[in-house]
Parts: structure tokens; C-alpha cells; sequence
């Protein structure tokens, strides 16, 4: 099936922390600040709570692209959980990248409750970045045994 | 070599600083000697210490230094980094175990012994640095450098991290090999159509026999996620095509910052998956992002992944780097 990429649109999986990101969506849609419907928010505790297997049940189960956003670095409501996310997602993207996952489908963004507008800029660019590298086939079903 | 460690072993026994030994015995063949646990003297005749003794002994030092009485342990340099990690993750009781520390000259791969063409092998005989192979064809000689395990050309080096004795024959000042990263670079230099196409080919070779996960000293837990049913990653390599990536790439991590780059993972896999190249690229990320750092060379040090500074680099810096 040959796909437009101008009338496809990309399926992308943010996990947002419950302390700021999440409130920062919050006030993205009540401030009526537009970022597209296929941005399926799934809620955590703490950027932190993210185990690279969600990231990587979430391309399985059809996302083009993953984003995860936390509270600054400094401002985790656990204290340090962001600071040990930061650390998991960095060798992680770098493993995917290493196998040949397109990096620009994986993201981390520093968001917090009171930045509504910058929650809905990241997500409009991080779409664009994913709409531009069409759907997802590598990590869907990754093993792709060879034919 | 040998006789001297089996003696040794004897006179540990006979006074009683030891309870039993764990080392290597003959397999079922003279060229896969296989860890093995010996209780009394005449039983360490069976003992054997020669090239084929590759099996890393520090894992089944979880279970053996938890019965009674100290267990006498054989330990190679890389086997000894290991050990240190295991005591550091509360695995080993160091009370009840004894080491001595073995020399290595490098063990041997035997598939690259029948790779050079030698089929129907009988036995092989180790002569400095020649190897007589013994064959149902009759004989044949190769150099002993082209048969040694690709782990062991980039040795680290000849010095134990850990150990109560030496062995005569150790060569602490071995210097370590070049080039550990070597294959790594080469990847990355790819293209990343290149490199998931080499991926694709290496993976898909898996048939999920979990021998990489049962030997590795740094998967010792009590209960692995892929064998937990109340986690949704367990056993389902037969089910889901996605699966078996999976496991590679969360096995990886999970032993990232753990993993000492013993090299067993490679060396027992069926289907010769490079998988040494996974912990290896999470080795090479964490000495360029959070300093150079070597698993099991102490006891004390904090897990690169499980620790932080507040100014680490950002996820961002795997697309900056290019
Ligand atoms: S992952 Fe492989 S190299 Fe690393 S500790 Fe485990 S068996 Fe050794
Ligand atoms: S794969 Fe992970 S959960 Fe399983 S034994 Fe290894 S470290 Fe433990
Ligand atoms: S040892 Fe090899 S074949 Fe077996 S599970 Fe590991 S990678 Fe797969």
C-alpha cells in the first residue's frame, strides 16, 4: 500500500508526567492552543515511571513516533526521577538509533504545568519531524525475518 | 598448568579451608570442557584447565557461596570483573569463597577450528603456539592465535580484580588489547538503513533459546522478566514476530553499566549473534557521556544507571552528534 504523506497523518504516543506535562497539556487545551488529536496522552507518576519497554510496546502497537516530557530537570516532584529518565532515554535512543531506528522518532521534552504553549509547540514540531519520515515499519514489527 | 591447580585444589580440600571446588571438567568432548563442582580428591582427577576452558565461573558462585563452607573458585582475569560485580550487586557472599586467580593465553573458539576445514575432529592438543588438530582424516596443525575467541583479541588485559591466590603461571602485567570499539565505530559509520538491514540478518537468526541470558553473570535475577507471567514480555518470542528484537534490545539495557564485557553472551550463542556488539555500544555511550567506566574493576562504585549528575547531556545529543 502506497501511502501520500500529505494525507497521512502520524500516530505518536506521548507519556507525560502527572506533575507538570500533563498539567501543561491540561492548559494547552483549555487555552484552546491547537496541537492535532493523534497525540495520544498516556499519563505517568514521573518521566521516570517510563521503562524502555513502554517505549518500545508503543511502536509495536502502532505509533510512528514516542515522545516523553517531565518536569525540568531540577523541578521533579520525587526530586531526581527526571534525572535518572534523562539517563535511560539518552542510551536508549542511542540503541535505537544503533540498530537503525530512525532517531527522529523518539523525544524528550522538558515541559512544565505552567508552559501550555510550549507543550503544544513540541508536539506540533515533533509531528512534523515524524510526518516527514513517513510510517513507522522498522519497529513494528522489527524482527522482519528476512525473506 | 593443570596439575598444579589440581594440586592445589587437593591440599585446600585436605586442610579444610575449602568444602568443595568449582572448575571445569571434560565434556562430552576434548574440546568443550564444562564447569563442573568437585566434593572430594579423586574427583579432581577429572579436573581439566586448557583452552577450551572459556566458561566464565563467577555465576555459579551465587549458589555456591551461599552453602556451607567456602567454595574454592578458578577464576581468569575477565572472569574476575564478574565476581566484583557480583559482590557489588549483593550477589556472592565473598566470605565463603576462594580464589585463585588462572592465567589466560587467550581460549579457543572451536568453530573456528572446523572453520579452517578440519571436519570429524577427534581432538585437539594445545603445543605452545601451534594446535594439533586430531581428526578422523587424519592430522592437521593451525596456528593457536587464528582459533582464540574473538572476546579474547581484545583481551583486558592480564591483571585479576579480585583474587586470594595467584597461580604460578599468571602474567599480571598482560597488557590490555586495542580496538574493543573497533566493530562498534564500523557500525556506526553505516548508514541506518545499513545498519538495521545487518541487524535484521543478525536478529532474525534467534530462535530464543535464552542461553545468552542463562550464562550472563550480570542476568542473575531471581526471576527475569522474560520468564515472569505476570509481566507481558514473558516467553512470547513463539507468538509475536516483534518479540525477539525486543528481548535483545531490554536484555541489553538492562545489563548496561552492569555488563563487564565478559564475552560469554557471544560465545554461547547457537546462532552466533554478535550480541557482544549491543553491550558494547551502551559501554562505548556511557565512557562518552558520563566518563569512562569499566563494570566489576571495584566493588563500590554507583552504576552509570543508577546514578546522575544534574548537568548530564540531553536525550537530544543522539540526533546533535549527527
Ligand atoms: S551481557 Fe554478555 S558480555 Fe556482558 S556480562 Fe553478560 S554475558 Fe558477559
Ligand atoms: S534480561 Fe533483564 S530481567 Fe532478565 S535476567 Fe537479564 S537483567 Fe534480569
Ligand atoms: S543465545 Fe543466541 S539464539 Fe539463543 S536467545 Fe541468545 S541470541 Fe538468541
Amino acid at each position: 500500500m502506497s501511502m501520500n504523506n500529505s494525507e497521512w497523518k502520524p500516530k505518536i504516543v506521548a507519556f507525560c508526567c502527572n506533575w507538570c506535562s500533563y498539567a501543561g497539556a491540561d492548559l494547552a487545551g483549555s487555552s484552546r492552543l491547537a496541537y492535532p488529536a493523534d497525540v495520544k496522552i498516556i499519563r505517568v507518576p514521573c518521566s521516570c515511571r517510563v521503562n524502555p519497554m513502554f517505549i518500545l510496546r508503543a511502536f509495536q502497537k502502532g505509533a510512528d513516533g514516542v515522545i516523553l516530557c517531565g518536569c525540568h530537570p531540577g523541578d521533579c516532584h520525587y526530586s531526581t526521577g527526571n534525572y535518572y529518565a534523562r539517563r535511560r532515554m539518552t542510551t536508549l535512543f542511542s540503541m535505537l538509533d544503533f540498530l537503525g531506528v530512525e532517531k527522529n522518532r523518539t523525544h524528550v521534552e522538558w515541559v512544565s504545568a505552567a508552559e501550555g504553549v510550549k507543550f503544544s509547540a513540541t508536539m506540533n514540531k515533533f509531528i512534523e519531524q515524524v510526518r516527514e519520515l513517513g510510517p513507522n515499519v522498522r519497529l513494528e514489527d522489527i524482527r522482519c525475518k528476512q525473506n | 598448568m593443570q596439575a598444579e591447580l589440581i594440586a592445589r585444589a587437593k591440599a585446600l580440600l585436605a586442610d579444610g579451608t575449602v568444602a568443595r571446588v568449582l572448575g571445569w571438567r571434560k565434556g562430552d568432548t576434548d574440546f568443550n570442557a564444562e564447569p563442573a563442582v568437585f566434593e572430594t580428591a579423586e574427583s579432581l582427577d577429572e579436573f581439566v584447565y586448557d583452552g577450551f576452558c572459556g566458561a566464565n565461573l563467577s555465576k555459579y558462585m551465587i549458589k555456591n557461596s551461599k552453602l556451607e563452607g567456602k567454595t574454592l573458585v578458578f577464576l581468569k582475569p575477565c572472569d574476575t570483573y564478574s565476581f566484583n560485580q557480583l559482590i557489588k550487586e549483593n550477589r556472592i557472599n565473598r566470605d565463603n569463597t576462594y580464589i585463585i586467580a588462572v592465567g589466560c593465553y587467550g581460549k579457543l573458539d572451536i568453530n573456528k577450528i572446523k572453520a579452517a576445514g578440519n571436519k570429524a575432529i577427534l581432538s585437539v592438543a594445545e603445543e605452545g603456539a601451534t594446535l594439533k588438530i586430531h581428526t578422523a582424516y587424519g592430522d592437521a596443525e593451525m596456528a593457536r592465535e587464528e582459533a582464540v575467541l574473538d572476546r579474547c583479541k581484545v583481551c583486558k588485559g592480564g591483571k585479576h580484580v579480585v583474587y586470594d591466590e595467584l597461580a604460578s603461571f599468571v602474567d599480571e602485567e598482560k597488557p590490555a588489547a586495542e580496538g574493543r570499539f573497533d566493530e562498534v565505530k564500523k557500525l556506526e559509520a553505516m548508514k541506518p538503513e545499513e545498519r538495521f538491514a545487518f541487524w535484521q540478518g543478525e536478529l532474525s537468526r534467534c530462535i530464543r533459546c535464552n542461553a545468552c541470558r542463562n550464562v550472563c553473570p550480570a542476568c542473575s535475577c531471581i526471576k527475569c522478566i522474560f520468564d515472569n507471567n505476570n509481566y507481558d514480555a514473558a516467553q512470547k518470542v513463539n507468538t509475536s514476530s516483534f518479540e525477539e528484537q525486543m528481548f535483545h534490545i531490554i536484555r541489553a539495557w538492562h545489563v548496561a553499566g552492569r555488563c563487564t564485557d565478559c564475552g560469554e553472551c557471544s560465545r554461547v550463542c547457537p546462532e552466533n549473534i554478535p550480541l557482544h556488539l549491543l553491550n558494547r555500544k551502551f559501554i562505548s555511550d556511557i565512557n562518552e557521556f558520563y566518563g569512562e567506566f569499566q563494570a566489576g574493576e571495584d566493588t563500590t562504585s554507583r552504576a552509570p544507571l543508577t546514578n546522575f549528575t544534574t548537568d548530564d547531556v540531553e536525550p537530544s545529543i543522539v540526533k546533535e552528534r549527527g
